[in-house]
């Protein structure tokens, strides 16, 4: 098993932040919008260096989407900012209109995502906006992994024309990834090389997969472990090529097993290379309060869940 | 009068306490708004509606109560416990894992008092309609009570109540606004200014009325007047001007502490402000 180590952890939403910062400096095409959530979305360096290309719509999502799909036609490049919950669920209709059935060049931005959101509880925890978002025709779906992929994310999508749902986190979590990446859309990262099983995440849970790695390796279970940063699309040939060597699959997410990362991986499984598969993922359930650390062991979102799912489909093995 | 103005205060003051220890119990949570509306929970439960402790749903024959800005649940239940729908030692629960009471109000849990999830802003006023909406299909006269934060109001779902309202003359309502001029990215008037919003509601048909959400006597009276409002076509609206964090001086006139937990000597130093009256959970 590769050694990954840490020196800091981070939160997601602040790589985001740092990534904007950036994007804006490299694009002056390059805006945000922000419903009354500033501080929790990291944007004052950007509001700080660009003021004049922010906009404080105020507690109105709906309103945020329309305005940052107009903008568009004026061919600037929003990036709109508020929680998860209120990115996706609150406004779909608006995403589904006018912004991925027309076509516009908006960036949702969306924070927060997760049980890791802690104490606010299941209204805001939302686990179901992968699902949501990936179910639109021609949206581009990420979810990475620590404070460096996230910002190296914001900065790529600025460079990609099209819509775009972009999920970020909370909680502070090991920065483990190379600061110096160059992030490509819709291309899996190998975390590390194995034989006996595939386990694919993607977001916080990829963290967790290299823990899960080493204490496998201990029991003698060496284990593929891909980053699917990129949900949609879904980088196909990674995945069957590691799939045909190692027999197996567990993907980890954290989000609902309904309409996940999983489900992507199934879909490609079923139709391409049929595969013993386990999901680490939430159970069709909503949240609860708790602190992120607690929710993610009561929901089976922990290391050694991920143990026990290797355990499980190597088992399944034919 | 169930209770003396100065028997309400000292309720007000003990779930002023409940609410920052609470807050300061888990670290999370919103504090201000929490503040700036206990005097009107106060009214509400202790003086103004009519209920049952013993919870139904659909509380057939009881006024409801509905709170849309769902973030201030801490003085909620605290409200709720102290007028007897659960145990106040429930509340060193708040916002811990397996808990009833969720960091915003949720019937997920089966908390006694509580009828409808809030938390995702702007959804209250519809509710509160179709309650209302409900009552009168069954012949029942009982009012409905909401309340809404001001910044809450940018949302746009709320004007498309309050357009409904008094169209179908739903007079059984009576809705609350926090009006603390706060919100989290600064005042509600650097962010998305809501102007004059008596003149705005009462375009819509509604019939409005200013009270002072820190003063008993005056939110007592207000409340008791916007009753006789009923029943008379039009919905009615109390603009109800409110400081975040009343009651604990360093909270006040900011919206800082909209939602941020004390630390161990900030809690003190709000507690030396909050006179113990009915015992601490
Ligand atoms: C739909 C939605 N958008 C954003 C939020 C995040 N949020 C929670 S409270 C709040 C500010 C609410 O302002 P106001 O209604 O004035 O309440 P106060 O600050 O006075 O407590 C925001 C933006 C939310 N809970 N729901």
């Amino acid at each position: 098993m590769k050694k990954y180590t840490y020196t800091e952890k981070k939160d997601t939403r602040s790589g985001f932040g740092a990534g904007l910062h950036e994007a804006g400096k490299k694009n002056e095409n390059v805006v945000a919008l922000c419903a009354d959530l500033v501080g929790s979305l990291k944007m004052d360096a950007f509001i700080k260096d660009f003021p004049e290309r922010f906009t404080q719509v105020g507690i109105a999502e709906a309103n945020m989407i329309g305005i940052a799909a107009g903008m568009t036609i004026g061919g600037k490049i929003p990036f709109t900012g508020t929680f998860a919950n209120f990115s996706t669920g609150r406004v779909y209709d608006q995403i589904r209109q006018s912004v991925a059935y027309s076509n516009k060049n908006v960036k949702i931005c969306a924070s927060h995502a997760g049980l890791t959101l802690g104490e606010d509880g299941a209204t805001h925890q939302i686990l179901e906006d992968i699902g949501l978002m990936k179910m639109l025709p021609g949206m581009v779906v990420i979810n990475p992994c620590d404070y460096n992929q996230t910002k190296a994310a914001t900065i790529a999508i600025a460079e990609y024309e099209g819509p775009v749902y972009l999920r970020f986190g909370r909680p502070v979590i090991p920065v483990f990834t190379d600061p110096d990446q160059k992030f490509e859309i819709g291309k899996a990262w190998m975390v590390n090389e194995g034989t006996d099983v595939t386990i694919i995440a993607t977001g916080h849970m990829v963290w967790k997969a290299i823990e899960a790695g080493e204490k496998l390796a201990e029991l003698g279970i060496d284990a593929e472990i891909i980053n699917i940063h990129t949900i949609k699309p879904l980088d196909d040939e990674a995945i069957l090529k590691s799939v045909k060597k190692t027999g197996c699959v567990v993907t980890c997410e954290e989000h609902n097993k309904f309409g996940g990362l999983g489900e992507s991986v199934a879909r490609l499984l079923t139709t391409e290379l049929p595969t013993p598969q386990e999901f680490v993922a939430t159970n069709d359930t909503f949240g609860e309060s708790g602190t992120p650390d607690q929710l993610m062991s009561k929901y089976g979102l922990d290391a050694v869940n991920i143990v026990e799912a290797v355990q499980k489909v190597i088992g399944r093995k034919k | 009068m169930k209770h003396t103005i100065k028997e309400l205060e000292d309720i007000a003051s003990q779930i002023r306490r409940d609410i920052v220890r609470m807050v300061h119990g888990c670290q999370s949570g919103h504090p201000g708004a929490s503040l700036g509306c206990t005097d009107f929970f106060t009214a509400l439960y202790f003086e103004v509606m009519n209920y049952k402790t013993d919870f139904t749903m659909e509380g057939a024959g009881e006024d409801l109560f509905f709170l849309s800005n769902g973030h201030i649940s801490p003085v909620w239940y605290s409200t709720l416990a102290h007028a007897g729908f659960f145990d106040k030692s429930e509340l060193a629960t708040f916002r811990k894992l397996d808990s009833r009471l969720q960091g915003h109000p949720t019937t997920h849990e089966h908390l006694p008092g509580i009828r409808i999830a809030s938390g995702s802003l702007g959804q209250g006023l519809s509710v509160a309609i179709g309650a209302a909406l409900a009552k009168r299909l069954n012949g029942d006269k009982s009012i409905i009570f909401a309340l809404l934060g001001d910044g809450e109001l940018q949302e746009g779902q709320n004007w498309e109540a309050a357009m409904f309202a008094p169209f179908n003359k739903v007079d059984h309502l009576i809705a609350s606004v926090d009006y603390n001029g706060q919100q989290i990215d600064g005042p509600t008037s650097k962010v998305l200014a809501l102007d004059d919003l008596q003149a705005k509601f009462e375009a819509f048909g509604w019939h409005v009325i200013n009270t002072d959400g820190n003063d008993m006597q005056a939110i007592v009276e207000g409340l008791h007047y916007a009753k006789t409002l009923t029943g008379k076509g039009k919905p009615i609206l109390n603009l109800m001007s409110t400081q975040m964090g009343a009651g604990v001086d360093y909270m006040m006139g900011t919206h800082k502490w909209h939602g941020t937990a004390p630390n161990d000597e900030q809690l003190a130093a709000a507690l030396a402000q909050l006179p113990e009256t009915l015992g601490d959970y």
